[in-house]
C-alpha cells in the first residue's frame, strides 16, 4: 500500500522552511519594489513641476506677448517662434550631417566591414559617443565656425545657427549610427543568403533587401536622432548664441540665434540670470513643450523598433 | 525548320552572355561605387573624432605643462594665464558620489525587480514604459527639475544652505545628475539581467533556493560584467553634464567658500563643475590672453575621466562577450 505517510521525524513544520528565510525574501521584495516606484515617482514630479510653473507662466502674461520679434526674457519679450523655428533650423543641419554619415557608417559595419575592422571602428564610434556635449560645442565654435561657416559664407559671424546645426550633428552621428546598425544586423542572414543565391551583387543585396528589410529600425534611428537634436543644449548654447539671453528671430542659419533648450540655459546662466518672476517661468514653459515633443517622438520611436523586433 | 535553326541563333547570343558574365568581364561599377560611398561615409565620422581631439589635446597639453600641478590643485581666475581647475574637479567628484551612491543601488534594484519579481501585467509595462521614456527627455528638462524641486522647494534642507543662492548646492546638483542617470541605469541594468540563460535560474529553484537567494547567487553573478559596463557608462554621461547643473544654478566663477576635497561642508555649499567651468571659459573671447588654450586644457582634463571610463567599460564588455561567444 503506498501510504502517504511521512518519514521519520519530519512534520509539516518543517517544510515551510526557516521564518528568517521567508522575512528576508519580503523584505527585498519591498525593497525592489521600493526601488522600482522611484522611477514612477520621478517621473510624475517631472511633470507637475512643469505644468505647474508652465501654467503660471501663460497665466502671468499677456498671451500676445508669444508672437514678436524676439526672445528676451530680461526685457519681457517672449517670442514663442524665435526659439521653435532655430529648434527646427538646428535639428534640420544636424540631420542633413548625422542621417547620411550615420547611416553609411552603419551599413558598412553590419554588411561590409570584416569581424577585425569592425572591432576597432564600432569602439571608436562610441568613444565619439561619449564625448560629453560642452566638448562639442567648445569644437562647433572654434573649429567649425573658422573652418566650415565661415568658408561657406566668409562674412559669417562667430556665433551662428549652422555651426551649432553641424555640431549637434556630430554629436548625433554615433546614436543613428548604433541604432540602424542594430536594425541591420537583426535582419536574418537567410534574407542575404536567398538574394546571393538569385545572383545578386552585394550592392543590389543590400540597398533592395537587407535596407528595405530593416527599414522600421532605421525610421527609429531617425527619429531617436531628431529627439536628441531638439533636446541638445550646450552646442547650441555656446556656438550659435554666445551664451546670451537675447535672441531675433532668424530663419537663416548663418545667423546667431537660440533654440529652445539653450533659451532656456541662458536664462539662468550667471551673467544674466532671471532668478524670479514671469522670466524664470519661460524657461517652466519651454521645458514643458521640450518635454512633449520628445516624448512623443520617442514614443513613436519605440514603435517602429517594436515593428523590426515582432517580425524578426 | 527556320524555327529551330532561329532557337540556335538565340542559343548561342545567350550562352555568349552566360560565359561573360560568370567569367566576370564586366567591372561592378555600382558596388564599388557603393563600397567607397559607405567607407567615406564612416572616414567622415572618424574623421570628426579626430578633428574634435586634435582641436584640444595639443593646446590643452601645453597649457597643462606651462602650468604644472597648480592647474589642477587652484582655484578659477580671472586672468587666463592663473586659472585653475580644482573647485571644477571637486564639484564633478561630488556629482559622481551620489550617482555612485543613489543611482547605482536604486537603478540595479529597480532593474531587478522589473526583470526577476514583478508579474508582466499592466502597471509594469507602464513603469517600463514611462522609464524608456525618461531616458529619452533631454538632459535640461532634468535641470528644470532640479531647480524646481532641489533648488527652489528644498531651500534650506541641506544644512547651511539657506538663504544663500536659492539652495544651488552641491547636493542639489548632485541629487538632479543621480535622477537624470537613473533610467539609464536601469535601462542597462534590464538588459544585462535578462541576458541570463533560464536554465540558471531554474537550477537554482530546482535545489529548493528562495527567489532572492537565486537572484543573488546565480543571476546577479553572471549579469555583473554586464551590469557593470552600464553603470560605467552611465556615471560618464553624468560626469559630463553641463545643462542641467546650469539650470540648477551653479557657479561659473570663483566660488566663496574654500572647504577642500572631501569636506561634507561642501553639500551645502555653493557649487561648480568641470563641464561648467568649462562651458564659461569657452564664452571667453579667442584672441584675448590664453582663455582658448585654459579652454583645452580643462577639456582635456575632462575628456580623460570620461574616456577612460567608456573605454574600462567597452572593453569589459568586448572581453565578456568574446568569452560567452
Amino acid at each position: 500500500m503506498a501510504t502517504v505517510s511521512p518519514s521519520p521525524g519530519l512534520d509539516l513544520g518543517d517544510l515551510e522552511g526557516e521564518k528568517g528565510r521567508h522575512r528576508r525574501e519580503s523584505a527585498v521584495r519591498y525593497t525592489l519594489t521600493g526601488a522600482a516606484g522611484t522611477s514612477l515617482i520621478i517621473s510624475f514630479l517631472i511633470v507637475f513641476a512643469l505644468i505647474f510653473e508652465a501654467l503660471t507662466f501663460i497665466d502671468g502674461i499677456d498671451l500676445g506677448f508669444l508672437w514678436g520679434d524676439q526672445w528676451a526674457p530680461p526685457f519681457n519679450e517672449y517670442d514663442i517662434k524665435t526659439p521653435v523655428v532655430g529648434s527646427l533650423i538646428v535639428t534640420g543641419i544636424a540631420m542633413l550631417v548625422a542621417l547620411p554619415v550615420g547611416l553609411c557608417a552603419a551599413v558598412f559595419l553590419s554588411e561590409y566591414a570584416r569581424p577585425g575592422v569592425r572591432k576597432v571602428l564600432k569602439p571608436t564610434l562610441e568613444i565619439l559617443a561619449g564625448i560629453p556635449s560642452v566638448v562639442l560645442g567648445f569644437f562647433a565654435l572654434r573649429w567649425v565656425t573658422p573652418n566650415i561657416t565661415q568658408n561657406i559664407r566668409a562674412d559669417a559671424p562667430l556665433f551662428t545657427l549652422i555651426s551649432a546645426g553641424i555640431g549637434v550633428g556630430i554629436l548625433t552621428i554615433p546614436l543613428i549610427a548604433s541604432v540602424s546598425e542594430d536594425a541591420l544586423s537583426s535582419v536574418p542572414g537567410s534574407l542575404r543568403e536567398a538574394s546571393s543565391g538569385l545572383g545578386a551583387r552585394k550592392v543590389t543585396t543590400t540597398t533592395r533587401v537587407v535596407v528595405p528589410a530593416a527599414i522600421s529600425g532605421l525610421v527609429a534611428a531617425f527619429i531617436i536622432g531628431i529627439s536628441r537634436a531638439i533636446g541638445e543644449t550646450m552646442v547650441v548654447f555656446l556656438a550659435a548664441g554666445g551664451g546670451g539671453n537675447q535672441a531675433e528671430f532668424t530663419l537663416s542659419p548663418f545667423e546667431s540665434g537660440t533654440t529652445m533648450t539653450a533659451a532656456m540655459a541662458a536664462s539662468v546662466a550667471p551673467s544674466d540670470r532671471v532668478s524670479e518672476g514671469v522670466a524664470l517661468q519661460s524657461l517652466f514653459f519651454l521645458g514643458l513643450l521640450l518635454f512633449f515633443i520628445t516624448l512623443v517622438l520617442n514614443m513613436v520611436a519605440d514603435r517602429f523598433v517594436r515593428r523590426v523586433r515582432q517580425v524578426y | 525548320m527556320a524555327l529551330t535553326s532561329s532557337i540556335g541563333v538565340g542559343g548561342q547570343h545567350a550562352r555568349k552572355r552566360v560565359e561573360a558574365s560568370l567569367t566576370g568581364s564586366g567591372a561592378d561599377v555600382a558596388g564599388g561605387g557603393f563600397r567607397i560611398l559607405l567607407i567615406t561615409g564612416l572616414g567622415v565620422a572618424i574623421f570628426f573624432l579626430g578633428a574634435v581631439l586634435w582641436s584640444v589635446i595639443p593646446d590643452g597639453i601645453g597649457y597643462i605643462s606651462d602650468r604644472g600641478s597648480a592647474f589642477f590643485s587652484e582655484r578659477s581666475s580671472t586672468r587666463s594665464a592663473e586659472f585653475g581647475i580644482f573647485e571644477g574637479i571637486r564639484g564633478t567628484m561630488w556629482i559622481g558620489i551620489f550617482v555612485v551612491v543613489f543611482s547605482f543601488p536604486t537603478g540595479i534594484a529597480a532593474a531587478i525587480y522589473l526583470e526577476e519579481y514583478a508579474k508582466s501585467n499592466r502597471l509594469t509595462r507602464f513603469i517600463e514604459l514611462n522609464i524608456r521614456n525618461l531616458a529619452g527627455v533631454p538632459s535640461v528638462v532634468y535641470g528644470v527639475l532640479g531647480l524646481a524641486i532641489f533648488a527652489n522647494r528644498l531651500d534650506g534642507f541641506f544644512p547651511g544652505s539657506a538663504d544663500r543662492h536659492l539652495g544651488s548646492t552641491t547636493a542639489a546638483a548632485g541629487a538632479t545628475l543621480a535622477i537624470l542617470v537613473l533610467p539609464i541605469v536601469i535601462i542597462t541594468a534590464s538588459e544585462a539581467i535578462r541576458a541570463v540563460p533560464r536554465p540558471l535560474r531554474e537550477a537554482g529553484y530546482g535545489v529548493g533556493a528562495t527567489k532572492w537567494e537565486v537572484t543573488r547567487h546565480h543571476v546577479l553573478p553572471y549579469a555583473a560584467p554586464g551590469i557593470l559596463t552600464g553603470t560605467l557608462l552611465s556615471l560618464a554621461r553624468a560626469l559630463g553634464e553641463a545643462a542641467p547643473l546650469i539650470l540648477v544654478g551653479g557657479v561659473t566663477g570663483r566660488l566663496g567658500p574654500r572647504s577642500g576635497l572631501f569636506e561634507l561642508e561642501q553639500l551645502g555649499e555653493q557649487f561648480t563643475a568641470l563641464p561648467l567651468q568649462i562651458a564659461e571659459l569657452a564664452k571667453q573671447p579667442a584672441n584675448s590672453g590664453r582663455w582658448t588654450d585654459a579652454t583645452a586644457a580643462a577639456i582635456v582634463a575632462l575628456l580623460a575621466v570620461v574616456i577612460i571610463a567608456n573605454t574600462v567599460a567597452i572593453l569589459l564588455r568586448n572581453h565578456f562577450e568574446k568569452k560567452r561567444g
